[in-house]
């Protein structure tokens, strides 16, 4: 039998997902809602189904269906400055329907607030309305440049604690043995994702970059499963076949520049974004935002885990994060960098003038930015959006010339 | 000869140059994209110079119409267009402030005259020549005796919302209040200046800078502008022309690069 492409893996995979959260909640069994880059390998270790919103908000935005939700939200008295998966969600949790997927209402919220301390406030909320228990696992936002072992101890202490509230929740104790294998498998995700991502380092990449964000759907859902490790390990094999064969993101099309992506895609525009990339010869080879699901770390003890989701790309000081985004730059020759300056994620997206400024006298990479939003489809503006990345080729093909007369 | 054509959200340019890189003439039709404005600046071009149409050896196009122009021989941004006629124009300018109907931008250059950075206004029209056009509406005057108007003093009224929707209900309980129409009008200069300086500021202000783009005619929006940046502001004496300009220089460019 032939082997299964990645490509038919991950919609398998997607589609299981939701198909097996509806199940559980159908069968009685109690399901989860959680942050995406929370400690998933508790959850998994108690053998809990669970369903990531941002990952549907982020569907409902592709489906450019997140207007109804959003108003509903907003009706409520939601601010319209508040993160949109926040809002797309909160909606849901009224309207409880969207073509694009459905996920069952939670009988447990799981938040982890390394992603932003919006999310506190969001699944706090979702609490008080839904009437439902909260495991809340705070890191606090590092302003050293790394993670200190004060916080290292403080986010430990809280995933103990959690566990301690897992068993209450399930009535079960935690099987140990079963975390460290879930430690292990969901390691071994990551790694096949850092190494299947790395490959877009070689000229031509082998990956036209927004598969990144095809894939990265299945990275939130199923790191600490075993489908997990297999998807990625296959996507990888196939991509290393590409490279080894020298071929470059396109059968149909040459990589002309290279660029950096930073900030959360536009999914509204996932397609107007990609093409009009691909159309100027741009391919995206690497991006901050998919990184963030490359969490490694040592299988020993808990410590390292904390470490970990404690360090994540958005809880990281400008330093790290400056310094992190030059070393990429470099390692994948970008020639230059695109930045979304998204509407509701102002806690990734404020470092981005600062990145310009570093990428150009470091480096003397050009880049741009544009405004959009991660599901409201009214910030977007398709002209505004042409000509910047229009200059920006502009940019990069004359830093070119110049380079190829010296 | 070569030509350049801008085509504004709110006017429509065109530049005409000989082998020599000298202006032969421009000429500026106060519509922009979506209408017959760019045929018109063509035609009254071509008759002003006596220049026939067969005789234009390259041609490019710029502007927020740039996309839907059928006629050039390429299109390339008003970004890069601005800082090509700037550089050669006023070869010591470092950053360009662009004014025009509908976005704000600030080009950084080297000093070869390329394009080292730029920024734009995000998807509003605060801080852009179309808050001008609300003004002069609620004022009942037009754009040049909003800009006469302002000129006439240095107080004003500070607009604080940066919403042009708002700002315009503002202005009008403002002179209900019994402001006089010079500072609001002063107040609608500085409330852009202050915008765009904002604008400015993200990307590093080196000077010489110089102002192009069809708010630069209005002399009383560039002092402000100066006065924000902190720095002498240079207009240009064609100001609203210097995209298409750059556009004819890249069409004499193009053109000797394929021969």
């Amino acid at each position: 039998m032939e082997k299964q492409s990645s490509k038919q893996m991950l919609n398998d995979i997607l589609k299981r997902h939701y198909e097996d959260a509806q199940k559980a909640k159908a069968e009685g069994r109690p399901v989860v809602w959680s942050t995406s880059i929370a400690p998933q390998e508790l959850l998994e270790a108690m053998d809990l189904t669970v369903v990531y919103p941002e990952n549907h908000a982020a569907a409902i935005g592709a489906r450019k269906d997140a207007p109804r939700f959003i108003e509903n939200a907003e009706s409520e008295g939601y601010s319209a400055d508040i993160c949109s998966y926040a809002r797309v969600n909160m909606g849901y949790a009224n309207i409880k329907h969207s073509d694009a997927a459905d996920i069952p209402m939670p009988d447990l919220l799981f938040c982890c607030s390394n992603i932003c301390y919006t999310a506190i406030k969001w699944y706090e909320n979702l609490s008080k309305q839904l009437n439902v228990p909260l495991i809340m696992i705070d890191c606090p936002y590092n302003y050293s440049y790394s993670v200190t072992p004060a916080a290292v101890a403080y986010i430990k202490a809280q995933l103990l604690d959690a566990i301690g509230k897992l068993e209450e929740f399930t009535g079960r104790k935690m099987d140990w043995d079963r975390l460290r294998e879930v430690m292990r498998i969901s390691n071994e995700t990551a790694m096949w994702w850092k190494k299947a991502t790395d490959l877009a380092m070689a000229k031509p990449a082998p990956v036209s970059g927004f598969d990144l964000f095809n894939y990265m759907a299945t990275i939130v859902c199923v790191r600490g499963k075993q489908e997990g490790t297999e998807l990625f390990k296959r996507w990888y094999e196939e991509l290393e076949e590409r490279k080894a064969k020298g071929l470059g993101p396109w059968d149909n099309a040459e990589e002309k520049y290279r660029i950096l992506w930073d900030g959360i895609a536009c999914w509204p525009y996932l397609a107007t974004t990609y093409k009009i990339l691909k159309k100027n010869g741009i391919n995206m080879v690497t991006s901050t935002y998919p990184e963030s699901w490359t969490l490694l770390y040592e299988l020993s003890d808990l410590a390292g885990m904390a470490k970990a989701y404690g360090s994540i790309y958005a809880s990281l000081s400008m330093e790290y994060a400056n310094d992190r985004i030059v070393t990429r730059a470099r390692n994948f020759q970008i020639d230059g960098a695109l930045f979304h300056s998204n509407r509701s994620c102002k806690g990734m997206d404020f470092k981005q003038y600062e990145f310009q400024r570093q990428l150009e006298s470091e480096l003397g990479i050009p880049s741009t930015i544009f405004d959009g939003d991660q599901t409201d489809p009214s910030v977007f503006s398709e002209a505004q959006y042409e000509t910047r990345v229009q200059a920006l080729v502009e940019m990069m093909e004359e830093r070119k010339q110049r380079e190829a007369m010296k | 000869m070569f030509l350049g054509i801008d085509i504004g959200s709110s006017s429509s340019k065109t530049v005409l140059i000989d082998r020599e890189g000298a202006i032969l003439g421009s000429e500026v039709v106060n519509i922009g994209t979506g209408t017959n404005g760019v045929d018109l600046a063509l035609d009254r071009l071509l008759k002003k110079t006596n220049v026939q149409k067969e005789r234009i050896l390259y041609r490019v196009v710029t502007g927020y119409g740039r996309m839907t122009y059928q006629e050039a021989d390429k299109q390339i941004t008003e970004i890069s267009c601005h800082a090509k006629g700037v550089a050669a124009l006023y070869p010591k300018a470092r950053t360009i402030v662009d004014i025009g109907g509908q976005d704000a931008k600030a080009i950084q250059l080297d000093a070869n005259g390329a394009v080292e950075n730029f920024i734009m206004n995000e998807k509003c029209a605060a801080g852009t020549g179309r808050f001008f056009e609300v003004m002069a509406r609620v004022l009942n005057c037009n754009l040049e005796e909003l800009a006469n108007l302002a000129a006439t003093t240095t107080e004003y009224v500070p607009i604080s919302s940066i919403c042009t929707v708002f700002a315009e209900s503002e202005v009008i309980s403002q002179l209900a209040g019994g402001a006089s129409l010079a500072a609001v009008a002063r107040g609608a200069h500085v409330s852009v200046a202050k915008r765009v300086c904002g604008l400015v500021k993200r990307i590093r202000v080196r000077p010489d800078v110089v102002m192009t783009g069809g708010v630069a005619l209005n002399q009383a929006m560039a002092n402000c502008l100066s006065q924000e940046l902190e720095l002498p502001v240079v207009v240009l004496e064609s100001p609203q022309t210097v995209g298409a300009l750059g556009a004819a220089i890249f069409a004499k460019e193009c053109y000797e690069k394929k021969l």
